[in-house]
């Protein structure tokens, strides 16, 4: 389909926006570079967790698995292939993970989506620990000249890529096809629709993202080890920050991120001990106050005010 | 006959140990209109389910124009050019009125994308008695329109072979009148459909052939007044006492 | 022989635990992600007894399970109830509840932290050894064995015998008949899922008195939990039993053989196999 007018408004706006955004480490390398990190890593994970979820309302936590993997992708290969091309590699390497997991889960109710996500990192944490305490190795070391700024310029483009994906698959026969499939999925298939396929291959979206996203923050920790690398608390964090924007628009997500990754920030440096509280009442929080995130408390709020300019 | 478009063979659908339909044979000509009554539970729907797809078969095989059907998935057999309504009518909540015909048109058995979809998707607008309505929400429908709507949308592939389930059930007189109308323009495009009804005015007009089933078997099969004056046709329907 | 016996030591106590996630997820349609927090809060409780007035764990679980009822039958009618009404379809619910017991596994989690700390703790009960089979094994495990048996084994009498248990198993079955045939749905959902909060926090007792136990151990049991229920089949007394003892039997050999840091692995993949190759349970019948 060609562009509307509003279309090219839109791209214009957005490209403007993330220049904006990408100025930030001229104006502070310290505290807010490093926050900034932070939403840009969460925006990428949460608005392609979005994507998948968003349509088909399965609940993926397998995003640490991902993540973790594309850490391991890096810190294994960052001696021999040069750092773009590890990052190209992780995210092959996650979308053919995604494609397995949804092949074998997808098929199936959501429950055992959810069970199956929670369970793989754990899954691919205790394999790697094992391989490595038998072969005598405990960590890896990522050494690279990539600072601060230059990760936070990954991670803005690797968002852009996640918004350009997102957009495009909007205006695409797949996209149509999982609106479809999130309205009723029987008709979905007595539409002619690939019910399964069209699931699989929008999962691999986020799972190549997340492993992306894994192996440019790798050097950022210098020492991966796989309690860090794996930590399940990621893919509970990306879940709350894209259902509290509201995963049903591509621009949802990052509504929650901004804001949730100043209140866990706040709570961590004041309250180290309550941050599993916090992403508790989070969840609480999301499904029965905010259900549909700020996206359907925006959209509530509009049609109650339509609904008086009619009356 | 020469090759019949559908043809059912043996056709059984067993629930744990409930037979719902039980060694089902017809054939379906092209451009025929086929009725399938039955008392309630006889199961009709199942068998539409059946050739639909929506049901995996027990045993027994349904073909389309002499090639095997019955084991592909739903979206299989709808590509090749069978397609369907719902016995409580399935639209896409999110979506307005032509959205939801569109849906029809991208992915089946005639595929159109972009402009020539949502024109595609107007002109069935039109035909179904809709037309302007495009932009409304589904909310905003009453009941027939909301089954003008999934019709539209079963017709947006252009099927070859369509299964209607119940639906003209519902309809004021005047609504069925017109229901009637708008499948006769269907058949005379050359459609062959299979229709499981229990309006006696509308088997009539419509049908050239019926199959009538009781508890999963077929019982008769001929023109509507043949099977409408079948003495166990009317004990199906009846009870013994009456018959 | 060793490893079998072990093994099926384990499985009896997940047994246990996986029954009261049954009972919760075949009737009350709640898939209770926070089910490990009321076994870990079992076992908080068993040990706090134990350690402040010498209680013994046996005696305790009297004390636990009325009070694991009363908790989480307020938990269902509170927090989930509202859920069960406002969902338009299974599917809604299904995310709902999942959402909302991770949000209460997350704050169990926050709560037992910010009250005991995030260490380990274990207690010596009973840490004597017996002879089996002409094996030694601790006494806790089995006497632990045991009282999974005997609580099994009454409710599935309980299951199988009551005007109860018969209407429990027929909303499992086929809730909208129950209704009509007068059987009051909420109530007995309310009362199964507590009562499989009841079973499993007794089970977090009585795992206390031979593993060592932390605030964040939860997610771990729950993952058995669903492993064995799903393998089991949902509302199949005697999958969930099978598969609870071929899941303790599985992680022993693994543990003996391989290394302890892969049980979960090895149950993942026990899992995974059943995903692929019998997604309806062990013994469920295909789904026609």
């Amino acid at each position: 389909m060609s562009l509307t007018a509003t279309d090219i408004r839109n791209l214009c706006l957005a490209s403007l926006v993330f220049a904006i955004c990408a100025l930030l480490p001229l104006g502070d390398q310290g505290y807010w570079l490093g926050l900034g990190v932070t939403i840009a890593m969460f925006t990428a994970l949460a608005t392609s967790w979005a994507l998948f979820s968003g349509p088909t309302h399965y609940i993926s936590l397998a995003t640490a698995a991902f993540f973790g993997v594309g850490t391991y992708v890096t810190g294994l290969g960052i001696d021999t292939l040069p750092f773009w091309s590890l990052v190209g590699l992780a995210g092959v390497i996650g979308a053919v993970l995604a494609a397995l997991v949804g092949l074998a889960t997808l098929r199936l109710s959501g429950v055992y989506f959810v069970i199956f996500t929670l369970g793989l990192a754990e899954l691919v944490r205790q394999v790697i620990t094992w391989v490595q305490n038998n072969s005598g190795q405990k960590g890896l070391y990522v050494l690279t000249d990539l600072d601060e700024a230059g990760i936070y310029w990954w991670l803005l483009g690797l968002s852009a890529a996640v918004f350009l994906t997102g957009w495009l698959i909007g205006r695409s026969r797949l996209g149509f096809a999982l609106r479809i499939i999130g309205d009723d999925e029987t008709v979905a298939a007595h539409s002619g629709i690939n019910t399964a396929r069209a699931k699989v291959l929008l999962f691999m979206v986020p799972g190549a993202v997340a492993a992306m996203t894994g192996a440019i923050l790798a050097p950022r920790y210098v020492y991966i080890e796989p309690s860090l690398a794996f930590a399940p608390i990621l893919s509970f964090q990306v879940v709350i920050m894209a259902l509290l924007g509201g995963a049903s628009r591509l621009w949802g997500p990052v509504l929650g991120v901004i804001p949730f990754t100043f209140l866990l920030e706040a709570v961590s440096s004041n309250f180290p001990n309550q941050t599993t509280l916090v992403i508790g009442v989070a969840f609480l929080v999301i499904v029965y106050l905010l259900p549909g995130g700020f996206v359907g408390l925006m959209g509530r709020i509009n049609r109650h005010l339509n609904t008086r300019e009619g009356a | 006959m020469s090759t019949p478009v559908l043809s059912l063979r043996g056709v059984t659908k067993r629930f744990g140990g409930l037979v719902a339909v039980n060694a089902m044979d017809f054939d379906v000509a092209e451009r025929e209109v086929v009725g399938l009554l039955g008392p309630n539970g006889s199961g009709k729907s199942t068998t539409l389910n059946l050739i639909s797809g929506a049901l995996p078969l027990t045993s027994g095989h349904v073909s389309l124009w002499g090639s095997r059907i019955s084991g592909l998935p739903a979206q299989t057999i709808t590509r090749k050019g069978v397609s369907r309504t719902f016995q409580l009518v399935r639209l896409l909540p999110s979506m307005n009125v032509r959205e939801n015909v569109v849906a029809g048109a991208v992915f089946g058995h005639r595929r159109r994308w972009g402009q020539d979809a949502w024109d595609h998707a107007d002109q069935l607008l039109d035909k179904v008695g809709l037309g302007g309505k495009g932009d409304m929400a589904l909310g905003q429908l009453t009941y027939i329109d909301t089954k003008r709507v999934e019709l539209a949308r079963t017709l947006a592939s252009d099927p070859k072979v369509l299964l209607l389930d119940e639906w003209l059930a519902g309809l004021n007189p005047t609504e069925l009148q017109i229901g009637i109308t708008l499948i006769k323009s269907l058949r005379d495009e050359g459609r062959t459909i299979i229709l499981v009804e229990h309006v006696m005015d509308a088997i009539r007009s419509l049908c050239d052939r019926c199959v009538v089933m009781a508890s999963g078997t077929k019982i008769a099969e001929g023109t509507p007044t043949q099977v409408l004056s079948d003495k166990e046709v009317i004990r199906a329907y009846l009870g013994d006492d009456d018959a | 022989m060793d490893i079998l016996i072990t093994g099926i030591l384990l499985g009896g106590t997940y047994a246990l635990i996986a029954m009261g996630l049954n009972l919760q997820y075949g009737v009350a349609r709640i898939m209770n992600l926070a089910n490990g927090e009321i076994l870990v809060a079992g076992g908080y409780f068993a040990f706090i007894a134990y350690t402040a007035t010498q209680l013994s764990p046996i005696l305790t679980i009297f004390l636990v399970a009325p009070l694991a009822f009363a908790l989480n039958w307020l938990i269902y009618r509170l927090m989930l109830q509202p859920l069960v009404n406002r969902a338009k379809n299974r599917g809604q619910l299904e995310t709902d509840s999942i959402l909302a017991t991770f949000g209460l596994s997350f704050i169990g989690v926050g709560l037992m932290l910010s009250f005991f700390g995030g260490d380990y703790f274990s207690y010596s009960f009973m840490a004597f050894p017996v002879e089996l089979l002409g094996n030694t094994y601790g006494a806790n495990r089995v006497l632990s064995f045991v009282m999974a048996v005997l609580i099994c084994g009454a409710l599935y009498l309980w299951l199988n015998r009551s005007r109860a248990g018969l209407s429990i198993r027929a909303i499992a079955t086929a809730p909208a008949s129950a209704r009509l045939v007068g059987i009051d749905v909420k109530h007995l959902s309310a009362l199964a899922f507590a009562l499989g909060g009841a079973v499993t926090a007794v089970g977090g007792a009585l795992i206390s008195t031979y593993l060592t136990l932390d605030a964040s151990t939860g997610v771990v049991f729950t993952l058995k939990a669903l492993i064995i229920v799903i393998m089991g089949g949902v509302g199949d007394v005697r999958g969930t039993i099978v598969a609870a003892l071929l899941l303790g039997i599985l992680e022993t050999l693994v543990a003996s053989l391989l290394d302890p840091g892969l049980t979960l692995a090895a149950a993942y993949v026990m899992f995974l196999g059943i995903l692929l190759f019998r997604p309806q349970g062990l013994f469920g019948k295909k789904p026609t």
